[in-house]
C-alpha cells in the first residue's frame, strides 16, 4: 500500500486530535483528542519504519537488515509515556472535579487568585 | 633674553592660577600683592623688552613648541615681540598695573574669597591680552582673542547675583561671539589659501590672494573687529559693560579687550593695504561710530555711561585712522586713549566711591571735596577733547590729518565729533565737580578725597595724559615722529601725509578750536544749571541711544526668541517630546493590551500555542525567502 495513504490518515487523525482541543472544553474529552494526536503520529512512525525496511532490504539482498527498528522503539517509548501522561491527567481531573464539581477546562481560569 | 618674552605673559597666567586656586586660604593683603606684582613683573619685563628693541634688537619669532602638528596644518605655539607688540605690552601691563593697585583699594570692601576671585579673572584677563598681542599667528591671537572675550564676561558679570548684569555680561559675551565667528572664518580662509597663519609668511605671500579674497578676508576680520572694539553695528554690548565694577570698566577700555581690534587691523596692514574696498569700510565704520556714540554720549546722565559711549567714540577714530592708512596714527591713539581713558574711568570710580552714587544729576560741586579726582579728571577731560598740548591732541590731530589727505568729508566729520567729544566731556565734568552738591545730606558728609591707593594712579595716568603726546610730536610742531619711525619696522604699508605745514598748521588750529569752543559752551551750559529734567524730543532720542537696542531687539532678538521658542514649544514639545513619549506610551499601552491576551482560558492557551507552531512551520519552510529579505534590508 503506497505511504501516502498513511500520511493522509495520520495527518487527519492528528488534525482532528488538534481541533478536538481547541474546540472542546471537557477535559476527559481533550484528553483523547491528545490521545488521537499521539496515535497519529505513532502510526506515522510505523508507517515510516516499514517503508524504510521494505526499501533498506530491497537494496541489500540476503543480508539482516536493522533500518527502521529506531521509529518502532520511539513509538513504544511515545505508548509508555502516554499511558504516564494519561495517569497523572486523570488523578488531576479527578480532584478537578472533586473541587470545582465540573470538568469544564474554562473553570479553571481562576488560578490567578 | 630669548626666552625672557614668555616671562610677560608667565607672570599674569601665575597671578590667575594663584589667586584662583587659594582664594580662600590668602589674605586680602596677600591677594593684592600676587594681583599686582604679577601685572608689575611683566611690566618691568615689557620694559627690559621695549629698550631692546628700541635699541634694535628686535626680537624675531619665538616658538615655544609645536600647537598644531598634522600633515597640513601645523602651528606653532610662538610669540612675537617686535615693535607693534612691545608697544602694547607697555600700555597693557603699564596701565594694567595701575588698575590694578587701584582695585585694591576700590575694591576693599568684597570679602576675601570674591576679591580674589576679582583679581584672578584681572590677571586672567591681562594674560589673555598679552596672548592676542604677542602670538606670532593668527591661532595664538584668536586664543588671546577668546580669552579676553571669556573675561570681560566674568568681570562684567562679577556681581553675579544681579540679574540685570548677568544679562549685560551675556550681552557682550554673545556680541563678542558674532564677532569672533567672522574672525575664525578669516583665519581659516588663510589657512586653506597658505596653509599657515603665521604673520611674516602671511604678509610675504599676499600675492597669492586675488584682491576679492583679500577683501572678503579682510571684512571678515574687520567684522571680528568691529565685534571686540566695540563698532557699528557690534557696539552696544560696551556701553553695557558698565554693569562690572568700575576698574573692569578702566581695564576693559583702556588697557585691553577694546584695543584688540585695532591691534588686529594695525598687525594686518599689509591685507588692508591691498583692498581699497575694506579700508573706505574701515574708514566709513569708525567716523560712523564715532558720531554716532558721540551724540548718544551727550545726553546720557549716568557717568560711566557717559565715558563707555565717548570710548565707542574714540575707538571709531582709531578705525578711522586705521581706515585712512594712518596706523601709526590709530596706535598712538590707542595709547594715549589708554592714558585718559583710564584716568576718566578711574576717576568717575574714584566719585562713585565716595558717593556711591553714578548719576550726575546727584554729584556737582565735588571739586572742592576731591582735589586730587578733580585736577586728573580735568587733565584727562582736556586730554581726550583734543586741547594743546594735552596728549589727546597730537594722536587725535594724526588721525586728522591723515583723514583730511585721504578725505576731507573725513576730516571735517571728524572735527564735528571732536566738538561734540569735547562737548559732553565738559558737560560731564561741569556737572560733576562744578556748581552745588546736589546730592543727600548724609553723602555730602561723608564726602572725602579717596585713599592713597586710588589717587596715586590717578596722578600717574594724568601726567602721562599730559605728556604722553609728546612722544610722537608731528615735523610741523618741531618733532621728529618719533613713534613713526620706531613702528616703521612693522607699519610697513602706512600712508605717508603729504600735506604742507600750512594746511597741516590750520587743520590744526580748526579742530583745536572747534574743541575749545565746544568746551566754552558746556562750560557755560551746564556749571550753573545742570541738566536735570527728563529731556526732551531729540534729546530724548539720544538719550535713549537712537533706540538701537530697541532696534536690535525687535529685529534680531525677538525673532530669534520667537523662533526658539516656537522650536522648545512646537518642535520639541510635541515633536521630539512626542515621539519619545510615544515610543513609552505606545509600549505601555499595547503591555497593557495584550496583558488580556493571558486570560487564564486554557483555549486561548491551546490556539496560541497551535497558531505559533503553524506559524514557526511556515517560517522554517519559508527560511530561505526570509534570510534573503533580511539582507536585503541590512
Amino acid at each position: 500500500m503506497p505511504i501516502q495513504y498513511y500520511i493522509i490518515l495520520a495527518a487527519a487523525i492528528f488534525c482532528i486530535g488538534v481541533t478536538g482541543v481547541l474546540v472542546r472544553r471537557n477535559a476527559i474529552i481533550i484528553f483523547m483528542s491528545i490521545e488521537l494526536m499521539l496515535n497519529a503520529v505513532n502510526l506515522l512512525l510505523v508507517a515510516f519504519s516499514k517503508m524504510h525496511y521494505a526499501v533498506a532490504s530491497a537494496a541489500t539482498k540476503n543480508m539482516e537488515v536493522n533500518t527502521g527498528t529506531d521509529a518502532q522503539l520511539f513509538v513504544f517509548f511515545i505508548m509508555v509515556v502516554a499511558a504516564a501522561e494519561v495517569s497523572v491527567g486523570l488523578a488531576i481531573i479527578v480532584m478537578m472535579y472533586r473541587n470545582v464539581r465540573s470538568i469544564d477546562v474554562n473553570f479553571l481560569n481562576r488560578l490567578k487568585n | 633674553m630669548e626666552l625672557m618674552v614668555y616671562l610677560v605673559p608667565l607672570f599674569p597666567l601665575l597671578g590667575f592660577l594663584l589667586n584662583g586656586i587659594f582664594r580662600k586660604s590668602l589674605s586680602k593683603s596677600m591677594i593684592g600683592i600676587i594681583g599686582c606684582g604679577s601685572v608689575l613683573a611683566s611690566f618691568i619685563v615689557s620694559c627690559i623688552l621695549f629698550i631692546d628693541i628700541k635699541s634694535g634688537g628686535a626680537l624675531q619669532v619665538q616658538p615655544l613648541f609645536q600647537f598644531i602638528n598634522l600633515p597640513s596644518v601645523k602651528v606653532d605655539f610662538a610669540f612675537q615681540a617686535d615693535q607693534l607688540s612691545s608697544l602694547f605690552l607697555l600700555i597693557i601691563t603699564g596701565v594694567g598695573f595701575l588698575i590694578h593697585v587701584y582695585s585694591t583699594s576700590y575694591m576693599h570692601e568684597e570679602n576675601e574669597n570674591h576679591f580674589a576671585r576679582y583679581f584672578s579673572y584681572l590677571n586672567l584677563f591681562v594674560f589673555s591680552m598679552l596672548l592676542l598681542v604677542l602670538g606670532a599667528n593668527y591661532v595664538i591671537m584668536f586664543m588671546g582673542w577668546e580669552g579676553v572675550g571669556l573675561c570681560s564676561y566674568l568681570l562684567i558679570g562679577y556681581w553675579y547675583k544681579n540679574d540685570n548684569y548677568n544679562y549685560a555680561a551675556n550681552k557682550a559675551f554673545i556680541m563678542n561671539r558674532i564677532g569672533d565667528a567672522a574672525f575664525l572664518l578669516g583665519v581659516f580662509w588663510v589657512f586653506s589659501k597658505l596653509g599657515t597663519s603665521n604673520y611674516a609668511d602671511v604678509f610675504a605671500n599676499t600675492s597669492k590672494f586675488s584682491t576679492a579674497e583679500i577683501t572678503g578676508i579682510t571684512i571678515l576680520f574687520l567684522i571680528g573687529a568691529t565685534g571686540k572694539s566695540a563698532q557699528i553695528p557690534l557696539y552696544t554690548w560696551l556701553p553695557d559693560a558698565m554693569a562690572g565694577p568700575t576698574p573692569v570698566s578702566a581695564l576693559i577700555h583702556a588697557a585691553t579687550m577694546v584695543t584688540a581690534g585695532i591691534y588686529m587691523v594695525a598687525r594686518s596692514n599689509a591685507l588692508y593695504s591691498l583692498s581699497p574696498v575694506s579700508e573706505n569700510l574701515v574708514a566709513i565704520i569708525g567716523i560712523a561710530t564715532a558720531l554716532l556714540a558721540a551724540t548718544i554720549a551727550i545726553k546720557q546722565n549716568d557717568i560711566k555711561k557717559v565715558l563707555a559711549y565717548s570710548t565707542v567714540s574714540q575707538l571709531g577714530y582709531m578705525f578711522l585712522g586705521l581706515g585712512v592708512g594712518a596706523y601709526t596714527g590709530a596706535v598712538f591713539h590707542v595709547m594715549t586713549h589708554a592714558f585718559f581713558k583710564a584716568l576718566l574711568f578711574l576717576g568717575a570710580g574714584s566719585v562713585i566711591h565716595a558717593l556711591n552714587q553714578q548719576d550726575m544729576r546727584y554729584m556737582g560741586g565735588l571739586k572742592k571735596y576731591m582735589p586730587v579726582t578733580h585736577i586728573t579728571f580735568l587733565a584727562a577731560c582736556l586730554a581726550i577733547s583734543g586741547i594743546p598740548p594735552f596728549s589727546g591732541f597730537f594722536s587725535k590731530d594724526e588721525i586728522l590729518a591723515a583723514a583730511y589727505s585721504a578725505n576731507p568729508v573725513y576730516w571735517a566729520l571728524g572735527v564735528l565729533g571732536a566738538g561734540l567729544t569735547a562737548f559732553y566731556m565738559f558737560r560731564l565734568y561741569a556737572t560733576t565737580f562744578l556748581g552745588e552738591f546736589r546730592g543727600t545730606e548724609e553723602q555730602k558728609h561723608h564726602l572725602h578725597e579717596s585713599p592713597i591707593a586710588i589717587t596715586l594712579p590717578l596722578l600717574i595716568l594724568a601726567i602721562l595724559s599730559v605728556i604722553g603726546g609728546f612722544i610722537n610730536v608731528p615735523a610741523v610742531l618741531g618733532g621728529s615722529s618719533e613713534m613713526h619711525h620706531f613702528l616703521s619696522p612693522v607699519l610697513l604699508k602706512e600712508k605717508s601725509v603729504e600735506l604742507n605745514h600750512s594746511t597741516e598748521f590750520i587743520l590744526m588750529g580748526v579742530s583745536a578750536g572747534v574743541s575749545v569752543i565746544a568746551i566754552l559752551i558746556a562750560l557755560f551750559r551746564y556749571s550753573k544749571k545742570p541738566e536735570l529734567g527728563e529731556p526732551q524730543g531729540l534729546g530724548k532720542v539720544l538719550a535713549n541711544k537712537w533706540y538701537i537696542d530697541e532696534l536690535y531687539d525687535a529685529v534680531v532678538v525677538s525673532p530669534l526668541s520667537a523662533l526658539g521658542s516656537f522650536f522648545k514649544n512646537v518642535i520639541e514639545k510635541s515633536g521630539v517630546d512626542g515621539l519619545v513619549n510615544g515610543v513609552g506610551t505606545f509600549i505601555q499601552y499595547s503591555s497593557r493590551r495584550l496583558r488580556l491576551v493571558q486570560n487564564g482560558k486554557v483555549g486561548t492557551y491551546i490556539l496560541l500555542m497551535v497558531f505559533s507552531i503553524v506559524v514557526l512551520w511556515l517560517a522554517f519552510w519559508n527560511q530561505t525567502t526570509i534570510t534573503e529579505f533580511f539582507q536585503k534590508i541590512f
